[in-house]
Order: structure tokens, then sequence, then C-alpha cells
């Protein structure tokens, strides 16, 4: 299989982490499952840096992103499919 | 050489087996933290542990400090300890609780004596110890005589998809070999708390964790928060390797603990388990430092530490192994880095194969074999302190 861009833990998530350096807006990306090495592509549509994520639907806020199959807090500011998840749209639901 | 079950370590006198074997000079409060690095610097082959507290403690703070004071010299990975103090009191409390484990240990305390008698006369001492403990031989051991801690630090969304999962593959492989394992961090559970209560062995120890994990929201978050956790958790290194909530940093955190493995016990910070082998949770700060200095104490003798950013923390009796599986990590800072699992994020790499790995690097690291951490000097001794002293 040739060298992933961005890796999914679960089925049911809806975000996956960049495991590259220097990914440009516009690629077209090879995404993996690790959960059943399943994979698909899609665009991105930012710079992403390693280890940042990024969005696999469109999202309004207040919606839920999920990561590990488990709700890792709220969307705060609406993105969509291929954008960068970060502070800037995705905040803890504790506080 | 050592088949893949064995490792060749220090047997010590109560039956525990080290994989270093250090002369420390220990001092029991910051004011003889001079006296032991003068010992230290007077006889070759001794090391001095200064530390910022010991004065006017009180209650379970103060119960937390000896704790880790004698934990720290009953460690099998030390050989013989010598005990500077101001005062003879609290100095023979920590001699006599050292002294259980059988090894050389003698106290020494500054008042009515100053600095320079003491140096001396410990001096004389730490070195017959040197004379002593640098005759001792490694022996073959079987794996199960190891007690393996794991912490993580300066995480990324890369520890949660490799550098964690490959120490949670090595507990899965070695817990049931008759290891014993620790994992810890109270507040990085924030968000996995029901999948860590979960993973207990017993409903016990599930209450147990829950109870810890529930008295450090009320009594430490709950007062002292800001609009979030400050900052703090995740961390500005955390954010900046794409972390954005401690729920998703607490996800990663507990994958070391591998998909099989349940801890039996819910232990109190440097508190040593009394429940035979296997896997135990341990209430402790997610400061790198505190929390492996913690697990030392409680008689753990090697540290993995996954990192994705790159922590650089070492501790001055157990020898920590980085594992990692950022490449720009690996790339910029590979000094630091003893078991590169980037491979994992390019799908060459399996967390099966990453876990082998890091098990061959703790036979090697359990053998003698220096880690990055030890290479490069890193030697950081952090006490917990619970609250104000009096």
């Amino acid at each position: 299989m040739a060298e992933p861009h961005l890796l999914v833990h679960h089925e049911g998530d809806n975000v996956g982490v960049v495991v590259v350096e220097n990914l440009k807006a516009g690629t077209e990306i090879l995404c993996v499952v690790t959960e059943n090495n399943t994979d698909f592509t899609m665009t991105v549509n930012h710079d992403v840096p390693i280890g940042h994520k990024v969005a696999l639907q469109d999202f309004s806020e207040g919606d839920t992103i999920m990561k590990y199959g488990q709700d890792i807090g709220k969307v705060v500011a609406a993105a969509g499919k291929g954008d960068h998840i970060h502070t800037h749209n995705l905040k803890t639901k504790r506080w | 050489m050592t088949s893949n079950n064995t490792f060749f370590g220090y047997r010590r006198e109560n039956g525990r087996v080290g994989v270093r074997n250090y002369g420390a000079i220990l001092p029991v409060d910051d004011i003889s933290n001079a006296a032991c690095e003068a010992v230290a610097n007077n006889i070759q082959g001794t090391m001095a542990l200064p530390h910022a507290y010991g004065r006017l403690q009180f209650g379970e703070d103060l119960e937390l400090h000896f704790r880790t004071m004698i934990g720290t010299g009953a460690n099998p990975n030390v050989a013989a300890v010598i005990v500077i103090g101001i005062e003879p009191d609290w100095t023979q409390k920590i001699v006599d609780g050292i002294a259980k484990t059988g090894k050389p240990v003698a106290g020494f305390s500054i008042e009515q004596n100053g600095d320079i008698n003491t140096i001396a006369a410990a001096s004389r001492t730490a070195k017959e110890f040197v004379h002593m403990t640098t005759e001792y031989q490694r022996e073959e051991c079987d794996i199960s005589e190891l007690w393996v801690s794991t912490k993580c630090g300066e995480s990324d969304t890369t520890t949660g998809l490799s550098s964690c999962p490959t120490v949670g593959n090595m507990y899965d492989k070695l817990l049931p070999k008759g290891i014993y394992g620790v994992f810890g961090e109270t507040s990085e559970i924030t968000g996995a708390e029901h999948l860590c209560e979960a993973r207990a062995a017993t409903p016990e120890a599930g209450k147990k964790f829950m109870k810890i994990f529930q008295a450090y929201q009320d009594e430490v978050i709950e007062p002292f928060k800001t609009s979030d956790l400050s900052d703090s958790q995740p961390t500005k290194g955390n954010i900046l390797g794409g972390l954005t909530t401690i729920e998703e940093k607490a996800l990663g955190n507990l994958e070391k603990i591998g998909r099989t493995s349940t801890y039996i016990d819910a232990l109190g910070p440097a508190e040593a388990p009394e429940k035979g082998n296997g896997l135990y949770f341990m209430d402790t700060s997610s400061a790198a430092a505190e929390c492996v200095t913690l697990m030392a104490a409680a008689g753990y003798v090697v540290h993995t530490f996954p990192t994705g950013q790159g922590n650089v923390v070492g501790n001055p009796i157990v020898p920590v192994i980085k594992i990692t599986g950022n490449p720009r990590t690996v790339r910029t800072m590979g000094e630091h880095v003893d078991v590169d699992v980037s491979g994992v994020l390019r799908r060459e790499m399996t967390i099966d194969q990453a876990g082998d790995s890091l098990i061959e690097c703790i036979r090697r690291t359990a053998n003698g074999r220096m880690t990055a951490a030890e290479a490069l000097g890193h030697k950081e001794f952090v006490m917990t302190k619970l609250y104000r002293s009096a």
C-alpha cells in the first residue's frame, strides 16, 4: 500500500490525523482507517501540519467530533469536509 | 547471551532485581543538598539526589515525602544509600525504612556537626559502600522479575496512533509473563475515565480509581481552574502537535494499557504495589519528572515513555526509554529517541512489531545498555508536594 497522508482510528470517526510533513491545501490525500485497514481519498482544503486533524465531513456549530470511536468535544465554528480541525473550531465539553 | 525471556540484573538482599547499581546520596531536606553533593563529588561511583522539600511538611504531605524518600532508597536499582538530613530524627526514620530491604544504608545529621564534619564522615562510609557494591555481579533473571512503569509526555496525535499503543502491546505481552506494570496521570484521564474504570480487574479496583479521579476533580480542578485547565491540559506543546482537547489527549494516553490488560489496584502516589504481579494504576501528576519519580519510589526499575513532540525527561535511578512515532521528532531530535516506531504511521510496521521492538529495547536496557536520557545526563528527581508547608 502507498504511504497514507491521513490516519483515522475508528470506522465511525469524523476526523483523521495528518501523518506526513508539509501537506499543502488542495492535495488529494490517501486516508487509511487503522481499525480495519480500509482506505479512501479526499481533498484537503488547508495546509495542515503533521499531527493535526482534518474533517471527514461537513460540521455545524454544536456537532460532536468523534475520534477513537469516542466523543472528544464540540464544534464551536462551522467547518467543511477537508478543513483543518483544531482549537479554532473544536473545544472540550467539560469546561 | 540471554534468551528472550531473561535478562542480567542485580539481585538484592530482599530478592528484588535491579537493572542498575547506584550508590545514592539522599538528602532528607533541601538544606542538606549541599552536603550530599559534596559527598558525591568526593566519592566516585555515587550520585546525590538533590530536591526542594523536606521541611515543615505535615500530615499526608509529610507521609508522601517519607514514602518517596524511603522508596527511592529502597528501589532495587540502588545498591547502597547514604542519607543526610539537618536533624537526626527524620534522617533515622528514612534510614530505618530503607534498611528493611537489607541493603547497606547509613544516616548522618548536620546539626551539632556542621557540613564539613558531616561530609567527611559520610564520605568515609560512602567509600566503603562503593568498594562493596562495585563487586556485585549481574545474574541471569527471568523477565517476570522486571517492574516496568509507563507515562507519556509532550504527547501529540501520533502518540495515540503509535507510541502509546506500542507500550500497550508490550504490557499485553509481558504482564501475562508475570511482570509488574503501572500507569498513572490522574488529570490526564479526563474524558476517558469511563473507559479507565471499565479496565479494572475487579469492581473494587474500578471504584478505587474513580474515587481518586473524582477527588482530584473536586479538590484541585474545581477550586483552581480558570476557563479550562488553564492552558495546561492539553499543554502548549500538545496543541502545537495537533491535540485539541483533554478528552482527545486522554484517549491517546489510555492506549498505553493495551487491549487486554486490566489493573488490579489503584495506588496512592509512590505507594508500592502489594497485590502481586500485574498492572496497577497510580494517582500521580501528569508532569513527567514528578510522575516518574513517584513510580521509581514505588519500586519500578525500567520506565517506558512514549512522546510525540519530544519530551527529554530522565530519572536519576531508573532508565527512561523514549518511544516516538512522530517522524519530525525522529528527524529533529533523534538523539532522545530509543525506539523509533514512525513506521507505524507509514503503515510499514504493525503495532505488534512495534511492541516487540520495545520489549527488545527493555531487555537490552535491563542488561545495562544506557538509554538516550541516561547518556544525555537527564536526572530529573522531583518530589510531589500535596499542599503548602506549615
